[in-house]
């Protein structure tokens, strides 16, 4: 049995800063070990496999809009947003040495892309999907990215992003009926 | 000359009354042998994560209840449970044993509904009856308590809506006699009967690795052999208290992890959820169950996985709070979700009628795969 925080010893240990990037146990409850988004798989696949760790099951896998950008002028005065980022949150258990770690990866909103870790834990197929439904976060080397609760004609909006604002129509139908 | 051959798309679904709810399954056929199957769903999909972010803490709650709307009291638990950790709140013992009743009651009255609608995707009608009759003083319990018979709103966050009646004691050991014998009953018509052993023993058989490897959860995963229940792994609540079995598939009648396996473990597990009623029902100590409940519910900044064991397997909440009065995002972990994604895999290779009898087994509710 390992502590988070012991976990993210090993990991940087193995990885180096330029993957893992910190550890926050500011928070109550769990604290959260972040990651390169695009190493993410290798990270996984370590912790799947070390013999230390064995995190053979993925609990749930999670989008979420951090909602963090700050409003700034550029050269012409117009407001824009920057540093606003999307995350994924890796909730993690070993069922041989019943210990949990929290995993997360932060990846800009312009350009969110983030390592598939489906060929690690196949679960994660299915929750990907849905993070890439409604958030738009793009899992590389993901082998079926397609949308998975909201009808596949939906268009490049992405519901549970804060700012979300419902179409106007969908199909010929008003949406705010 | 060899005759020209290709496979057939079969669109079955979403409006089908094997698909257990609004799902649709594209099925790849070669014959009448299975190539792969893809299930689309979705069709439910009432934005309840969106939801989340827009209502505070409480009132989440009976939104909960219509996830999985075969299991809402579970569903309630494992909620509540995510907030208390949170909030740090300790409820007293008079509610941890009122919720484990409720919950294990709660797990009865989905095995029977998994039970009974399984016996009628093979063509068995009357075990169904039988387990219906019991399902309804269930829910009379039930309604009894708090008003509802499907959609409870019970365990608050910090307590419960209603402190038990007189009657309930009486009617739960009522049922608990009444019940055993059906339990009998249906292992005569169903458990042991040929045909059915035949529709689905060495039928959709799911090696335990892969089972792990896809996130299975519950009876589904158990029948795989792997002795893995939150109750006792990952204890929570009170469950630590209580003498209870894991049963495990054993390949009785076929392979390990077969379709008759999953169906065997629910058929045990009800009998265990019924002794760890006899050793609550007793036991039930004095208190108030509004005690500790808030008055107003502010979760400090932070984030919590809670997960609980429902009927259907590992019901989890991500609970993500910036310290405001709603939570920042509600991920929920339905376990239907998980296991539907092994559908594919599960039923490669055998008949199209057989893929019927390992989707009842897998035992989903589309309320929660689609949210």
């Amino acid at each position: 049995m390992k502590t988070p925080e012991e976990v993210y010893n090993i990991l940087k240990e193995k990885f180096g800063e330029d993957v893992i990037l910190s550890y926050d146990d500011s928070q109550p409850v769990e604290p959260v070990i972040s990651v390169d988004p695009l190493k993410i798989h290798e990270v996984g696949k370590f912790l799947r496999d070390d013999e230390n760790l064995l995190f053979d099951s993925l609990m749930v896998l999670s989008g979420v809009d951090d909602f963090n950008g700050k409003k700034v002028k550029d050269e012409e005065g117009n407001m824009k947003e920057e540093g606003r980022t999307l995350s994924v949150y890796y909730n993690l258990h070993s069922m041989k040495l019943n210990h949990k770690v929290l995993v997360k990866v932060s990846t800009p909103i312009e350009d969110p892309k983030v390592e598939s870790v489906e060929h690690v834990w196949r679960t994660a197929d299915w929750h990907e999907r849905e993070a890439y439904d409604m958030y738009g976060i793009i899992f590389l080397n993901h082998h079926d990215l397609r949308r998975i609760l909201m009808p596949d004609d939906w268009g490049e909006r992405y519901p549970l992003r804060k700012d979300y604002e419902d179409p106007e129509y969908y199909n010929g139908m008003k949406v705010p009926y | 000359m060899a005759l020209k051959t290709e496979e057939l798309v079969l669109n079955m679904g979403p409006q089908h009354p094997s698909t257990h709810g609004v799902l649709r399954l594209l099925v790849e056929l070669d014959g009448e042998l299975v190539v792969n199957v893809k299930p689309i769903i979705g069709y439910l999909h009432r934005c309840f994560e969106k939801h989340c972010e827009a209502l505070s803490y409480n009132q989440i709650v009976p939104y909960t209840d219509r996830l999985d709307y075969l299991a809402s009291m579970s569903n309630n638990l494992s909620y509540v449970m995510g907030v208390e950790k949170l909030m740090g709140i300790q409820v007293p013992e008079r509610v941890e044993y009122i919720r484990v009743i409720m919950a294990e009651l709660q797990r009865i009255a989905s095995h029977t509904v998994a039970l009974g609608t399984y016996g009628l995707d093979i063509g068995a009608f009357t075990p169904f009856l039988f387990l219906f009759r019991d399902r309804e003083k269930i829910l009379d319990i039930f309604e009894a308590t708090c008003g509802a018979r499907l959609l409870y709103n019970y365990i608050w966050v910090g307590g419960l809506s209603h402190d038990i009646p007189d009657e309930f004691v009486p009617m739960v050991k009522k049922f608990i006699k009444e019940f055993r014998p059906t339990i009998e009953e249906v292992n005569e018509l169903l458990s042991f009967n040929k045909i059915f052993i035949e529709r689905t023993a060495n039928i959709g058989v799911l090696p335990p690795d892969t089972a792990i490897n896809y996130g299975i959860t519950g009876p589904s995963l158990r029948g795989s052999g792997i002795k893995w229940d939150l109750r006792k792994n990952d204890p929570y609540s009170i469950y630590d208290r209580f003498e209870f079995d894991i049963p495990v598939g054993e390949g009785k009648v076929g392979t390990v992890g077969d379709s008759w396996d999953r169906y065997w473990v629910r058929m045990l597990e009800m009998e265990q959820s019924l002794r760890i009623i006899e050793q609550a029902i007793d036991n039930i100590p004095d208190g108030d169950v509004h005690e500790m409940v808030p008055k107003r519910i502010k979760a400090p900044k932070g984030n919590v996985y809670v997960r609980a064991e429902n009927p259907k397997g590992e019901l989890g909440f991500f609970i993500l709070s910036d310290g405001k009065n709603n939570p920042f995002r509600v991920k929920v972990r339905p376990p239907s979700f998980v296991n539907l994604s092994v559908l594919g895999e599960l039923s490669k290779g055998y008949l199209v009628a057989d893929l019927i009898a390992i989707l009842g087994s897998l035992d989903i509710v589309l309320g929660e795969i689609d949210r």
